[in-house]
């Protein structure tokens, strides 16, 4: 296991310059130059000043200098200071960001595994009936809802029209003084329309996914031995059937991770979170290079880290891919 | 190639038949397509036609889904956004599938360093969350559709190259291909004559799906202000101003949202139901 683990990890170093180095070729290859975009409200700079600017920051030297530069301030995790007027480190920007963006996205996914597991489930032992054909048309509504409709339509709803919900930011308003249960009643109130569009966006595919694993696995040969064993229909689905189908469930855990991240940028907008995709799309917007590269290069390694977790549990689960025979 | 052809009609044809939804999938999306090209004889008003005396009024039959804030028709806009999305939704695809089969072909057939080059470069393309890198080329290029579409493509492929690669490496021992081989066929001929015509389906089924999410991502960069620019209407930015005047003008929010909506399930409807007549195991 600690073979398999050590060989994973050393696996990774070289997707992880792959990241980098995508970063920067994308980052740097678009127009624009970041000493321009950090002076261009600034109408007293002249052209010596910016020529300074960029000597400060490394800007006049060949690009592959510049990417070792940077590249061995990174692997330190120092992205260095943000163009933002308040120019702090990235590395405590992101910091304080990661946390909420993080939380969110995993109490999302711990709903939609809880929800789309036994969903799918049900789907696959009661096929063609009604059940499944409502669960059929509700995933192919879920695929094609597009997630900030979804949150404008919620936030109609039950913020503006009935009034249950507030509808954006984490916190209201003077909560600073409310009791620690009331407070954290507010938070849990903010929470559950981001929550929930960030849910129903990949609910669909996972159930859907769940629901197909599960019906292969039904059709296989030691299904049919347990249930001629006069095993009872349950023990067959849930210990002997079920196990197998969440295999290949928890490589997708890996896979949807990306999408998480990449989805937050969406409803963080939509509704005020102060996270991590609400600072990239600030980022993005102000043309602030260090920060921009900064989150592209920590939410590439987050997936990557989200991968290694899932394969480890994959490990841990088959001892074929755990002894190197898979 | 008349085995194919007979194949296509008896085989395909009468197991996509059966498949109501898949029907119902490809008649919304020939629809669409009339939509778009018949834009300007399905509707009176013009799509930028500003109207200062009408402005966010709720639908009646002279605007069947009402007017925005400038007092243009939301319905007429909404039609011509169709225009958008399915220009977005095939160029970009058609960049993703491309550059996915190219380099699935070339992986899948040398193998070796080759290989594991471009399998690595996927597997580092996979790690970015794609709406992020997006984000960050479009907001740094000026606002045009072509870099839109350019960039959506960019970022789309690798699922594809893994695909074809996937298909190439089954079929690369095959007898047929061997058999080709042994008759003196060049690499060039056996990929285009023998290898990719196989691997045709699945691309094609992964394509239908890829216009799906083309569009979607399409409308939330335009909700997002960074997509398609105004004036020119675009299902999200519509929404956009939809979400500016959501207590006043649901009609704003309702109908670009519902047009996404219907024109995304059709999409996967079209493409589920071509993968299940491709491929029958999955259905049984």
């Amino acid at each position: 296991m600690l073979n398999y683990l050590a060989k994973r990890i050393l696996a990774m170093i070289p997707l992880m310059l792959g990241i980098t180095l995508i970063t920067f070729v994308v980052i740097r290859l678009a127009p624009g130059e970041p000493v321009e975009a950090m002076t261009a409200l600034s109408p007293k700079i002249t052209a010596e000043t910016r020529q300074r600017l960029r000597e400060f920051y490394g800007l006049d030297k060949p690009l592959h200098v510049q990417y070792v530069t940077w590249l061995k301030k990174v692997a330190t995790f120092d992205f260095g200071r943000s163009f933002a007027p308040d120019h702090r480190p990235v590395t405590d920007k992101i910091r304080e960001r990661i946390p909420v963006t993080l939380s969110l996205n995993i109490i999302a996914l711990i709903l939609e595994f809880g929800l789309a597991i036994p969903i799918g489930v049900f789907a696959a032992t009661h096929r063609d009936t009604l059940y499944d054909k409502g669960i059929t048309v509700f995933v192919f509504l879920g695929f094609a809802v597009p997630t900030f409709w979804l949150a404008l339509l919620l936030m109609y709803f039950f913020g503006v029209k009935l009034g249950w919900l507030p509808i954006s930011g984490l916190h209201s308003l003077g909560s600073e003084g409310y009791s620690r249960l009331s407070w954290f009643g507010d938070l849990l109130k903010h929470l559950i329309l981001p929550v929930s569009v960030a849910t129903f966006g990949s609910l669909a595919g996972l159930s859907r996914y769940m629901r197909s694993t599960m019906l292969e696995v039904i059709r296989q040969d030691y299904i049919t031995t347990a249930r001629a064993k006069g095993l009872a229909e349950r023990t067959v689905i849930y210990r002997h059937a079920l196990r197998n189908a969440l295999l290949p469930v928890i490589t997708l855990l890996g896979f949807s991770l990306p999408g998480l991240i990449g989805g937050s940028v969406i409803f963080e907008t939509i509704f005020a979170i102060p996270g991590m995709g609400q600072l990239f799309y600030q980022g993005v917007m102000a043309r602030d290079y260090p920060l921009v590269m900064g989150i592209l290069v920590i939410g590439a390694f987050l997936t990557l880290v989200g991968n290694l977790l899932a394969d480890v549990c994959y490990a841990v689960a088959d001892p074929r891919i755990r002894q190197g025979r898979g | 190639m008349a085995l194919r052809e007979s194949w296509f009609y008896t085989v395909f044809w009468r197991r996509f038949r059966h498949n109501r939804l898949a029907i119902a999938g490809g008649i919304v999306v020939l629809l669409l397509f009339l939509l778009s090209f018949l834009a300007p004889y399905i509707t009176t008003w013009e799509p930028g036609a500003i109207d200062a005396y009408h402005v966010l009024l709720s639908p009646s039959p002279d605007h069947w889904f009402g007017t925005d804030e400038l007092g243009r028709d939301v319905f007429t806009r909404v039609v011509y956004g169709a225009r958008i999305s399915l220009k977005v939704g095939f160029v970009s695809v058609g960049i993703a599938v491309a550059i996915g089969t190219v380099l699935g072909l070339v992986s899948g057939f040398y193998g070796g360093v080759v290989d594991t080059v471009i399998m690595r470069f996927v597997d580092i393309m996979l790690c970015f969350p794609t709406f992020f890198l997006i984000l960050a080329v479009i907001a740094f290029l000026e606002p045009d559709i072509w870099y839109i579409m350019a960039i959506i493509g960019l970022t789309g492929w690798m699922g594809v190259a893994r695909l074809v690669r996937a298909e190439v490496l089954s079929l690369r021992e095959r007898d047929f291909v061997l058999a080709a081989r042994a008759l003196g066929a060049s690499d060039l001929r056996i990929i285009f004559r023998h290898i990719l015509p196989n691997a045709a389906s699945p691309v094609l089924v992964s394509a239908t799906l890829g216009v799906a999410g083309a569009i979607l991502t399409e409308s939330a960069l335009s909700f997002l202000g960074i997509g398609v620019q105004p004036p020119t209407p675009s299902w999200g930015n519509i929404l956009t101003a939809g979400k500016d005047y959501v207590e006043f003008a649901w009609w704003l929010s309702l109908f670009p949202g519902l047009a996404i909506l219907v024109t995304v399930l059709a999409y996967n409807l079209l493409g589920e139901g071509i993968r299940d007549a491709l491929d029958p195991r999955l259905n049984r």
